[in-house]
């Protein structure tokens, strides 16, 4: 008995060591010259179906395109920012998307230990030989989205609800009423953030418990910039006969004929840019702003909101859209 | 110590020897939940071994994996000496997280005003400041428990929210750099910055790999031993230990309780604060937000675990270290051992470290006792 157990034991260390050693072994084995992208996600995860689910789609395009498998990171804390973007260097990836702007002091940090490895940061401005950052004019895909809760509101009232509030998430805001605004002078603006912890991200149930009370001070439309939480938002508008408006990604099919439309951040498109560009060699360092001229934000409009939005409404915002892009309509930014 | 470890009114008093309660329970409990986590990694389809290997050796197997793993640690040991002060008391403090909170907010402060100071005296700055805020966050909770009667449990886990509703304000609104997006202060002098533990090292010649290790980890060391100097050699730490056995005996013994629970929090808060210094002056080098990460409530299994002693302490929070640093790093290699994956190991060693600390217990201590007949009632240590 003893020595079965004996040999249970042996055998289970040898593997334990067989395994180490493997581990330990396979990670240099991949090549320099192999183009390896890769993927760090902010807190929120890669399947919040809004921000970072954009940035995984970009990823899977590129992938199915290509054939080419990327890596990928999903940030539980702040420590293990600086730490996964250096493992990804180390372990020989050509290009890093890292996602979100709580990942600029690692960029930083990193990418000048790492100087032949590229980078992509999203939503903040680095200027370094070997980053590349994109940010986004969220506030003028809002200001569009804004002007079509204006015109489809029967109150006049239209609602707002944030995940935590950041001034990325102001930014959202003030484009918002400043759309409002445009159409309906006395239009009122319900505003409500969500929480003050990353929880706000992920809190579908007090998303749909503030929606319910915006709808109840008059809203009948809301607006949610909320990660997840929006999810929960969305269904309250269905829930209630109300609109909702979605966020980042294209939400519309989440629930068809009951979401106005979606305010989209082209987040794939940079993710999927970013590494393109890099495998056949036209990637460049730098910071670029996008908005509605370099169509890195929009509004959706697809089969599942056609009806809600008459030829009307989208006469107007596309009047609106070509004045913001010829310079003729300025909408100001949140400033900090 | 070994009368701390082994004495009666310290655990459970019998005639089962002390290792079989201090070591050979945890391991049992530590061995079933691997078991468990290693089910579960069977059934979405990968070989627990490797990954078990791979996880010990991301987490010990070399210079740079040992500094993360020690890092981590530091904040648990804050957190888990302070989680157990106030168990010494009777008193359950879920709130960590919120005094942790204040204590790096504290430390910010400390980091932003002293530019151009040398860093000893920035340190010590730190320390003191980050104890204050950190004993303030948990003095109202503790006065309102001793003076009000509201539940300890019920204030400190909503001070954590109110907490973070401060620190997004002042982030967002007053401290922030101006002309950025991410709610951050301004970067530290680096002349201001606690030296992390390479650079330390250097001084005296010996080379490390770098990592967020930092001097405060010699001062969560130094913590442990005062802990246990002011709980067993004190009067104080002994009319804490009072109260929190029996409130009534207590009074008769001429102790007040309110005057220890409010003591018991201020020390609970301070030690708390002290992850502030950690990962404000230490490794971030500017104030930010949610830099806690969980680490207050991580406290309360590590405290749980390491028995509320300052030795078990150590231990526990160097495994919940090798659990937060080797886990995080197994997702790099194996995609479908998700973050999900990671917490659901952690939950179960935290499930069989606490919740089902007595699962095992009966039969073990069964196996250990001396048979009836003989000496019954007796106390055998010989055995050990």
């Amino acid at each position: 008995m003893t020595k079965r157990i004996l040999a249970v034991l042996a055998n289970s260390v040898l593997a334990l060591s067989m395994a180490t050693g493997a581990a330990v072994l396979a990670a240099p084995a991949q090549g320099a010259d192999e183009f390896v992208p890769a993927v760090v996600f902010d807190q929120g995860g890669k399947f919040d179906k809004s921000f970072n689910e954009a940035a995984y789609n970009g990823a899977e395009r590129f992938k199915k395109e290509t054939g080419i498998a990327y890596r990928e990171f999903e940030i539980t804390n702040e420590s293990q920012r600086e730490q996964a973007m250096r493992n990804m260097a180390r372990r020989g990836a050509s290009v890093i998307a890292a996602v979100g702007f709580s990942q600029t002091a690692a960029v930083d940090k990193v990418s000048r230990e790492f100087p032949n490895t590229k980078f992509c940061l999203i939503d903040d401005k680095l200027e370094l030989p070997n980053v590349q950052s994109v940010t986004f004019k969220e506030h003028e895909g809002s200001y569009l989205v804004g002007m079509l809760a204006a015109m489809a509101s029967k109150t006049g009232k239209v609602g707002f609800v944030g995940g935590m509030d950041i001034p990325l998430i102001r930014n959202f805001l003030t484009g918002y009423e400043q759309g409002v605004k445009h159409v309906k002078a006395d239009g009122e603006v319900i505003t409500n953030m969500t929480g003050t912890t990353p929880a706000a991200w992920n809190d579908p149930t007090r998303g749909a418990e503030l929606a319910k009370s915006q709808f109840g001070r008059g809203a009948d439309i809301v607006f949610a910039a909320a990660g997840a939480t929006g999810l929960g938002v969305l269904q309250a508008a269905v829930d209630s006969g109300k609109l909702g408006i979605g966020v980042d990604s294209n939400q519309n099919w989440v629930h068809p004929g009951h979401i106005l439309t979606s305010m989209v951040k082209r987040v794939d498109v940079t993710v999927y840019d970013c590494m393109k560009t890099a495998k056949d060699g036209s990637w460049k360092a730098g910071h670029r702003v996008v908005g509605l001229k370099e169509e890195g934000v929009g509004y959706a409009l697809d089969e599942n909101n056609r009806k809600l939005v008459t030829p009307d409404m989208e006469k107007a915002v596309e009047e609106a859209k070509q004045q913001i892009i010829a310079g003729q309509l300025q909408v100001k930014p949140y400033q900090p | 110590m070994a009368r701390g470890m082994a004495g009666k009114g310290f655990g459970m008093p019998g005639e089962v020897p002390g290792w079989v309660n201090y070591a050979l329970l945890p391991l049992l409990n530590l061995l079933a939940a691997f078991v468990l986590s290693g089910l579960v990694i069977l059934v979405i389809g990968e070989n627990p071994l490797d990954v078990l290997a791979l996880m010990v050796t991301e987490a010990v197997g070399y210079p740079e994996a040992i500094g993360y793993t020690l890092y981590y640690t530091t904040s648990y040991i804050f957190t888990g000496l302070a989680v157990a002060v106030a168990f010494h008391c009777g008193l359950f403090n879920i709130g960590g997280e919120g005094q942790a909170y204040m204590g790096g907010l504290g430390a910010g402060l400390v980091g932003l005003a002293m530019t151009g100071w040398p860093w000893p005296v920035v340190a010590v700055a730190a320390v003191l400041v980050s104890a204050l805020f950190g004993a303030a966050w948990a003095w109202i909770p503790g006065w309102l428990q001793a003076r009000r009667g509201s539940h300890i449990v019920i204030t400190t886990i909503m001070f954590n929210f109110i907490a973070a509703s401060i620190m997004t304000y002042l982030l967002v609104d007053v401290l922030i750099k101006p002309g950025q997006q991410s709610p951050e202060t301004r970067e530290f002098d680096p002349g201001t910055w606690l030296p992390s533990m390479d650079r330390a090292l250097g001084w005296i010649g010996i080379e490390v790999a770098p990592s967020p290790l930092n001097l405060s980890f010699a001062w969560a060391l130094a913590c442990c031993a005062l802990f246990y100097l002011f709980l067993w050699r004190t009067r104080w730490g002994y009319e804490i230990r009072t109260v929190g056995q029996n409130e009534r005996a207590a009074v008769y013994a001429g102790i007040s309780p309110s005057r220890n629970i409010v003591l018991a929090m201020l020390i609970s808060g301070a030690l708390a604060g002290f992850v502030g210094v950690n990962e404000i002056l230490g490794v971030q080098h500017r104030l930010l937000l949610n830099f806690t990460g969980g680490v207050g409530f991580v406290g309360i299994a590590v405290a749980l675990m390491g028995r509320n002693h300052p030795l078990g302490i150590i231990l526990a929070a160097l495994l919940f270290g090798m659990l937060a640093q080797g886990g995080g790093q197994v997702s790099f290699e194996y995609p479908t051992v998700n973050r999900e994956l990671v917490m659901v190991i952690q939950g179960l060693v935290i499930l069989f470290a606490g919740a089902l600390e007595n699962l095992f217990k009966p039969q073990v201590e069964a196996l250990f006792r001396r048979p009836p007949k003989k000496n019954e009632g007796t106390r055998n240590e010989g055995r050990a």
